[in-house]
């Protein structure tokens, strides 16, 4: 029964509760339960039920009391430990933020936090979201549920596990460079990453500021919809966001689906693609065009310049917004009696291997000398990457293409190699760099693991990739696999 | 291009960061290698593009001048390290 | 000493000014964190201007038009597209670890500030002005904090500063002292900056090099920095100036360092901690959107510039005859020259309230050190005393008694004269009566002044003036007294 519970998708679980078939309070029981089984998978850094189970009784209180109760209201939900809540450990997987507790909260988990959610625990990742397999955390690699040898991706892998496996039912990712797609597609589940501006930033820890969006991962594109439409709009704390624009911009878009052009970007089908991958990809797009959709090969030239132009911006953006974390004002203190040794002592012993190693390129490509052959080039690279979306989304109103290049790697197959690890990336991260929104949503399984398709859109076409999502779902959803 | 470990040492000081002999040899082997690879971007034309700037098109987004409260003390003491007389204590900077 | 003296005659000084001046916002330049001076530390902040993760700076569009008045104010050219950079270095005080500031595309560049030293006007170029955050503050103790320690207060952190960079010309610390004199009445006028150097809100630091005279070549050049008042301006670069000519006369180089005023031990000295050769790895803060000034911003801000203090100088030698240098003074700061023309507006003769102003009223403000918007005697009491004087009422002397009056009891200046019986004498036959007992009084005077003893008048003027308290009219005295004498 228990097992049962927590299976239900989020839009099941509010019949269950509108229905009184269960309480508020049962539900989370059931998958606090279900995390203390799966302890074994790392997928949470803290879990506070104390404080999930008081949230319950107070979203069935107000049941009980005929209140208006929000849309997530009584649902359990985890948030990736980067995002701040009041008064709730922090750590974004790092030593140097053991014992940090924010003073305030972030505006996404805010408005869960109105719309009734019940806030379960705080997930594991990639240390300061710096990684894409999950085994740079201070905190230990979390596993992938459908095989405990491999990674769940990352560096949102701690969220995508919990959900993947069923310990809750939806979860706050942040994705910079494809930390949401990635591994909602070597977990199995839906992803989604934001247009640039889509969700507040505010309270997210910064990793690279003109990338990082709060994203959703959920295991139905029903659930993930109704997550993103509670923490989507404009926040005055955030000066990259925007305007309210959910849901009228995005509804008149819901009933086009069938109508869609949809584009393919021959760069994403080449060399590095796993055959296997490849043929599953290939076949859901076969089954769309044979569904009637207009499918239309297309180019992005520039995409073979992504990574090289991300891995620059973004770790030049990270190389300044980790100064922060420096032993003065909060966080891990190697007390020195100098200041300069406790910067570096702090800092080198707060620090993980792969922080100081984006750090130093983040900082060494924006050093005097430098700055203008690397930082200054790859924003330009950028415009031009920029403007392939721009030209193709004239003709095509979506692209379709495999979300990473293979199904999950083995834990420890890429850690030695930085840039084998960076390469994996290559899908994702050209969406990043344009600020779109883009969705991996599973078409099928290849060798047993699950393979994500993903879908990319002009800025603000969060509607448009719902509705083809919903579409995939539908085609391919007997191809799951189970955990 | 060669990225030697005085080139790491150099942005290592700049990152206040302190580096072990073995990281500083490591580090410089990635480096190099993360920016042989990232030389591919000087294949790209980049004459008259402009560099990329904020991402959420948005200008002009402001605040207005209005004083909101700030935050209570003891929430910003419980996390400093060490907390003197309300202010945070380091090592004396200037002798 | 007098062996530099001759040293000095031989080299010039080249200055270059910094200045940063607090904008008078209610709210932080990023957050919403109150501006206010002297709250206990640490008790105006918040998460961003703490630093903590996840937090984002939001400008404040009050902070943008002051800077933009400033920059019209000196005829400088307003960058339409603005970003904001982030500037790296690490300080305790600096809590993300860079300071949002602005770099290749500072809010202004160019304009002027006119300085006049002895009755020249001196035109300095200013490089540009830009806008940036303020760092917060350090204070560096000995064993009081239990051994030595630095504590930091981020009350301060983030108060929207406008840098203001002057271009190399300034020739002499006098000049320097009069640029920042002119800097600030400028920001006061402008009502973008409160001035106070004591509270920091105007601070400056100084690049300066020493170069033998007719040299085209820039010596080495230090920067000084933490000069905290006008005075210390003048008196740290005399003392650099002093060092530089000492280490170049005796053969010595001069190192490119940075130095800290010391203000209490009057000198200069070198600064630690800060790194040395620094690299801030400039680059446009992705967190901020840029800010893009259009005409109708530039209008309004231009509408808010009142007229400065030079046009103001000029407009009151030609509008009332007043001698160039008064009008300086009466313009140099604005509550001053409001009131000024406010009086003169009231009277017939605006020259003599000119002098009013400046002898009276500015020396009462000096005695109690006080400001004019709270002076007893304002525009309208001070206008009607000086009609009494224009129509013959009272003289100047008894004027001055009874606005002596009006500023430790208040009243109005016909009231106190009519109370006190303070009115001129001006009917000839009362006067006539005292001049008669006054004649009568001095015999022997009245027979040596009649024998050609001419300069006794001043003497039977000054009887007659004190048997009727100095109320007699002078040129009534004057007329009646010579009429009887000469009888």
């Amino acid at each position: 029964m228990i097992m049962d519970l927590c299976r239900e998708n989020l839009a099941g679980m509010r019949d269950l509760l509108k229905d009184g078939e269960v309480s508020a309070v049962d539900l989370c029981r059931a998958h606090l339960n279900r995390i203390a089984e799966r302890k074994s998978l790392n997928a949470f850094i803290t879990i506070d039920g104390e404080r999930a189970i008081d949230a319950a009784r107070t979203a069935d209180k107000r049941k009980q009391a005929g209140e208006e109760t929000g849309l997530l209201a009584g649902l359990p939900l985890a948030v990736k430990d980067n995002i701040c809540i009041d008064g709730q450990p922090t750590t974004c997987a790092s030593k140097i933020l053991d014992k940090f507790i924010p003073p305030y909260t972030a505006t996404a988990v805010f408005n869960l936090l109105n719309a009734g959610a019940v806030i379960v625990g705080k997930t594991n990742l990639d240390e300061f979201g710096m990684g894409s397999s999950d085994e740079h955390s201070h905190f230990g690699p979390v596993k992938n549920p459908h095989d405990l040898s491999r990674t769940p991706g990352g560096s949102s892998g701690g969220s995508a596990a919990a959900v993947a496996d069923f310990q809750v039912t939806a979860a706050l990712g942040s994705d910079t460079g494809g930390s949401v797609r990635q591994p909602a597609s070597f977990c199995g589940i839906v992803g989604l990453k934001p247009t640039y501006g889509a969700v507040s930033r505010y309270g997210l820890t910064a990793f690279a500021s003109s990338f990082d969006q709060i994203g959703v991962l959920t295991r139905s594109v029903t659930d993930c919809e109704m997550v993103f439409r509670v923490i989507c709009g404009r926040d005055e704390h955030d000066a990259t966001s925007v305007r309210s624009i959910y849901p009228d911009d995005y509804s008149g878009d819901l009933k086009s689906a069938g109508r869609m052009r949809i584009g393919i970007p021959t760069e994403y089908f080449g060399e590095g693609l796993a055959p296997e991958v490849g043929a599953i990809v290939e076949k859901t797009i076969e089954e769309l065009a044979r569904d009637g959709r207009a499918i239309r090969k297309i180019s992005l030239p520039h995409t073979k310049y992504a990574v090289a132009a991300y891995y620059i911006i973004a770790n030049a953006e990270a190389s300044a917004n980790l100064a922060r974390f420096d032993g003065v004002r909060y966080g891990t203190r190697v007390d020195s009696g100098q200041l300069s040794a406790l910067y570096r002592e702090s800092r080198s012993q707060g620090f993980g291997v792969e922080v100081k190693r984006r750090i130093l390129l983040g900082t060494y490509v924006l050093s005097a000398g430098y700055r203008d052959e690397y930082y200054d080039r790859a924003q330009r690279v950028r415009t031009k990457i920029i403007g392939d979306f721009e030209d193709v989304f004239s003709s095509v109103d979506l692209l379709v293409c495999p979300t990473t290049p293979t199904t999950a790697f083995k834990l420890g197959e890429k850690l030695d190699d930085p840039l084998a690890m960076y390469l994996s990336d290559i899908y994702t991260v050209p969406a990043s760099l344009a600020g779109l929104p883009a969705l991996s949503v599973p078409c099928g399984t290849a060798n047993g693991l699950p393979v994500g398709l993903q879908i990319i859109g002009p800025r603000f076409a969060e509607s448009r990739l719902f509705s083809l999502a919903t579409e995939i779902e539908r085609l391919a959803g007997h191809r799951r696999t189970g955990v | 291009m060669a990225i030697t470990p005085e080139d790491i040492l150099h942005t290592a000081r700049l990152a206040n960061l302190a580096l072990t002999a073995e990281e500083t040899e490591r580090f410089s082997r990635d480096l190099e290698g993360i920016m042989a690879y990232v030389d591919l971007l000087k294949q790209v034309d980049i004459t008259d593009v402009l560099p990329a700037t904020c991402l959420s098109q948005g200008r002009n987004v402001f605040r207005e001048d209005r004083v909101v409260p700030s935050l209570a003390g003891d929430k910003i003491r419980r996390n400093a390290p060490d907390w003197y007389r309300g202010m945070f204590r380091v090592p004396r900077v200037i002798g | 000493m007098t062996g530099w003296d001759r040293n000095h005659a031989d080299f010039e000084a080249v200055i270059g000014l910094e200045i940063h001046a607090q904008l008078l916002t209610e709210s932080k330049m990023f957050c919403g964190c109150s501006t206010a001076y002297g709250a206990p530390p640490n008790t105006q902040t918040c998460p961003v201007c703490l630093g903590l993760p996840g937090a984002l700076p939001v400008a404040n569009r009050q902070a943008i038009e002051y800077a933009l008045r400033f920059v019209l104010a000196v005829g400088g050219t307003v960058n339409r597209r603005n970003v904001f950079a982030r500037k790296n270095y690490y300080y305790p005080d600096l809590p993300k670890g860079y300071q949002i500031s602005q770099y290749d595309q500072p809010l202004g560049e160019g304009g002027t500030i006119i300085i006049i030293e002895d009755n020249t006007a001196k035109s300095i170029g200013l490089m540009r002005a830009h806008l940036e955050e303020d760092a917060g503050k350090s204070f560096h103790v000995d064993a009081r904090a239990g051994g030595p320690a630095t504590l930091v207060d981020l009350n301060r952190c983030g108060v929207p500063l406008l840098e203001i960079v002057s271009q190399p010309e300034i020739r002499s610390p006098y000049q320097a002292y009069l640029f920042v004199t002119k800097i600030r009445q400028l920001v006061r006028y402008l009502d973008i900056c409160s001035g106070d150097m004591e509270k920091g809100a105007l601070r400056c630091d100084a690049n300066i090099s020493v170069r033998r005279q007719r040299k085209k070549t820039l010596g080495t050049r230090t920067e000084i920095k933490n000069i905290n008042s006008i005075r210390g301006v003048e008196r740290a670069l005399t003392r650099e100036i002093d060092r530089q000519i000492d280490i170049l006369g005796s053969g010595g180089q001069i190192e490119q360092t940075t130095l800290f005023w010391d203000d209490d031990a009057q000198d200069v000295r070198p600064m630690r901690g800060k790194e040395e050769s620094a690299d801030y790895r400039y680059f446009p803060d992705p967190d901020l959107p840029e800010v893009v000034i259009d005409d109708d911003w530039l209008r309004r801000a231009a509408k808010a510039i009142p007229e400065l203090p030079n046009q103001r100088r000029d407009r009151l030698v030609h509008e009332f005859h007043i001698p160039p240098y008064d009008a300086g003074v009466l313009t140099a700061e604005r509550p001053l020259a409001e009131y000024f023309e406010a009086v003169a507006s009231l009277v017939d003769r605006p020259k003599s309230a000119a002098n009013w102003v400046l002898t009276e009223v500015l020396g009462a403000l000096r005695e109690v050190s006080g400001n004019i918007e709270e002076f007893p005697v304002q525009p309208p009491q001070l206008a009607e005393l000086l009609r009494e004087i224009e129509v013959g009422n009272i003289s100047g002397k008894i004027a001055k008694e009874v606005f002596r009056i009006m500023q430790s009891e208040g009243g109005s200046a016909r009231e106190i004269i009519e109370r006190r019986g303070l009115q001129q004498i001006s009917d000839g036959d009362t006067i006539q009566l005292v001049i008669g007992q006054v004649l009568r009084a001095y015999p022997t005077e009245c027979k040596a002044y009649r024998g050609g003893k001419k300069k006794l008048f001043g003497f039977f003027v000054g009887e007659v003036m004190a048997r009727t308290n100095g109320k007699a009219n002078p040129q009534k005295v004057n007329e009646l007294l010579r009429k009887m004498l000469e009888d």
